[in-house]
């Protein structure tokens, strides 16, 4: 059929559907994914006129990458199944990293508490009632060698979800491996490292937004010449969107992210096929099942158009978009919380018809507390029986092609490619940050989210609609509080079994470096060989950065 | 009718603020007047936020499973500086189980994860009497 006449026909089925709606209704007058795009009753061949095979989609493995980086996908091997876990204290988590590599688990991933994430010691007036609840504690070096005590750093790979105190557990792991005889360029692994997002997602910030951009690039310049296998920055959208964006601004503002991290190095003077190849990337996979599979498949297609039209790279790897996804913390109910298994499957299934690198499945019990064994093995089960037991792993990207996705793809890209230019408008991510403009985009997201939810225009089941007279209550985790008393003397012994004159020589030299200007890596290394805490180590460089302050507002 | 003035309040060093300024911007469009302390408020400063700006209510978000301490040092602070008849309220990542020991030490509502806001407002009018 020529272009016009299916043009002609697809017009005659609409008016002639549409003249029945009278008799026959829809459910909604609009349909609307969860993230506001419109989603029309059928899409067809008229709704990607401009459709090029070669030029929007390409081969796996190829220019633009729409569908995946690799040329065999999940025939080569399924994703990394990585449970992102870490409380209490590092025996306790080593023990469930024992337990979940020996499950089948294929990768470590440190979830730390927030005294680390914060760059604070667990003895801090803040940490009180925080230590080792949301994460493990980790003070020093001494911690970390217990948390990876009997792992092999050469046969896993481990990623750390830090950000501004990133280069500080990045040594820490490092010379748990110099300790293990496991020389650096056999360590593989991720930090997140991405400083941006923290001051309008995920707000585990210490110091300033320019600041925290110079040390993401130490890191990276660091790792580029000494851990080569090493992911120094995973640039992250998965903390945008639980703060409440939408997808749109999730895919924007990653790359937006991205955008800034790549200019910072080339102004370092780094080449960019030096370091971009080693750049990864992290999202989120919400409950619209189409729009998370499109935004996945959009990101590729954006990132490897901006790394080769705007940066000029050369490398076909320096285009590639790797991902990690995780479920959508926030799409879990406290009620009724089995249905959560159900959520985080098809969750999973988008991430995985997405063709993500790696994935973390939540576990049902999350909306009240870290998870159970029990909880985290149901959750690492959902994946495992979508890679072995569905079949959906046989074949690469195999909804491209469909109308519907291909056309929604296009509309991710599209509105991705305009906020960035609003951005770019403003003078780039650092500029957009400090005008509070990410800030107020996700703050109207979340409340005009929120607002839908409350007139139910936006069903959650056993929340709004389907809610049960009575529900049964689960086992939940509970972290003794004890393990804030004995972090806390933990901390003492480090501290009487020290060479404290070296340690406060080591100090003294990060506050020089940072004054100086220069890489702060090769300080750091040499306070945390010393046991340094990690709170005097990032003390020490607030000293001289500053402190970034909440502004307050909502 | 008199314009109510809340506090709300982020404890510790925990970032998950989503809740919080949702809640805030809630109990704001719906007529109070709102003050927010932002990030990393030790009990101490939030019990000088709640007597220096004169509140009828303190609302504190907690995600971070530091809730039982939070809460209680909170209600005994607000005891020991003589406003503990201000309400306390709070909402965020608290199981079940820890809800009654922490009404039972003086906390007037705890809101769990799905709550209808206009739940919440009511609540809210209800324990500011």
């Amino acid at each position: 059929m020529k272009r016009d006449q299916l043009k002609q026909k697809s017009a005659a089925w609409e008016s002639e559907t549409e003249a029945g709606l009278k008799k026959r209704p829809e459910r909604k007058e609009e349909f609307q994914s969860l993230s506001g795009l419109d989603i029309k009753r059928l899409y067809t061949p008229t709704d990607l006129p401009d459709f090029d095979y070669e030029k929007n989609l390409g081969f796996p493995g190829e220019y633009p990458f729409t569908r995946g980086v690799q040329s065999t996908m999940y025939r080569g091997r399924f994703w990394t199944m990585r449970q992102f876990s870490g409380f209490g204290s590092a025996e306790e988590t080593n023990q469930r990293y024992k337990y979940l590599l020996a499950n089948g688990q294929t990768g470590l991933s440190v979830a730390f508490h927030f005294p680390t994430l914060k760059g604070v010691n667990s003895d801090h007036q803040l940490a009180r009632g925080e230590v080792g609840k949301c994460g493990v504690a980790i003070d020093s070096l001494r911690d970390m060698e217990i948390l990876f005590d009997g792992i092999p750093l050469d046969k896993v790979t481990t990623s750390m979800t830090v950000n501004h105190p990133a280069p500080a557990l990045l040594a820490m792991y490092l010379t748990v491996a110099e300790k293990q005889g496991v020389s650096w360029d056999k360590v593989g692994g991720t930090i997140q490292n991405d400083p941006l997002k923290e001051f309008f997602a995920q707000k585990s910030y210490i110091w300033p937004p320019r600041e925290s951009v110079k040390l993401l690039v130490d890191t990276m310049e660091f790792c580029a010449k000494n851990v080569p296998q090493w992911h120094p920055v995973s640039i992250s959208g998965y903390h945008i969107r639980e703060a409440g964006s939408t997808a749109q601004q999730e895919l924007a503002f990653t790359l937006a992210d991205g955008i800034a991290y790549v200019e910072a190095a080339i102004e370092r003077g780094m080449d960019v096929d030096s370091f971009a190849p080693h750049l990864s990337f992290f999202f989120d996979a919400h409950m619209d099942f189409f729009e998370e599979i499109a935004k996945f498949r959009a990101a590729r297609r954006l990132w490897a158009k901006i790394m080769k039209e705007r940066f000029g790279a050369k490398n076909p790897k320096s285009m590639w978009l790797r991902f990690h996804t995780q479920t959508a913390g926030c799409s879990l109910t406290a009620q009724q919380p089995l249905n959560n298994i159900v959520r985080t499957g098809y969750e999973a299934l988008s991430a995985v018809l997405g063709g993500t690198q790696s994935l973390h499945t939540n576990s049902f019990d999350e909306a009240e507390a870290l998870p159970t064994e029990e909880a985290v093995t149901v959750a690492l089960r959902t994946q495992q029986i979508l890679a072995n037991e569905t079949g959906v792993a046989n074949t690469i990207d195999p909804l491209a092609g469909s109308y519907h996705v291909e056309a929604l793809t296009d509309a991710m890209e599209q509105a991705a490619v305009e906020y960035i230019q609003k951005i770019d408008d403003l003078g780039g991510m650092v500029a957009a940050v400090d005008a509070g403009y990410p800030q107020s985009e996700i703050m109207r997201a979340s409340m005009e989210y929120q607002k839908s939810v409350e007139t139910g225009e936006e069903v959650i089941v056993g929340v709004n609609k389907y809610i049960a007279e009575k529900e049964s209550p689960i086992p939940l985790l509970k972290v003794d509080d004890e393990v804030e008393r004995r972090q806390i003397e933990r901390i003492e012994d480090t501290k009487l079994n020290r060479d404290n004159a070296k340690v406060d020589a080591c100090l003294d030299r990060i506050r020089d470096t940072a004054r100086s200007g220069d890489n702060l890596m090769e300080p750091i290394l040499e306070a945390v060989r010393e046991y340094a805490l990690l709170g005097e180590i990032c003390q020490s460089i607030v000293a001289v950065y500053g402190a970034y302050e909440d502004p307050a507002v909502f | 009718m008199k314009k109510y003035r809340v506090l709300i309040a982020k404890p510790g060093l925990d970032g998950h603020d989503r809740g919080a300024k949702v809640i805030a911007k809630f109990l704001q469009e719906s007529g109070f007047e709102v003050v927010y302390t932002g990030l990393h408020q030790t009990p101490e400063q939030i019990v000088t936020s709640a007597l220096q700006e004169a509140v009828d209510a303190v609302g504190i978000s907690v995600l971070s499973g530091s809730h039982n301490y939070v809460f209680t040092e909170v209600v005994e602070l607000m005891k020991a500086k003589g406003i503990g008849e201000i309400p306390v309220f709070g909402g965020g990542t608290i199981p079940e189980d820890d809800i009654p020991p922490l009404m039972e030490k003086g906390v007037k509502a705890l809101f769990r994860p799905g709550t209808p806001l206009d739940e919440i407002l009511a609540k809210i009018k209800e324990i500011i009497g």
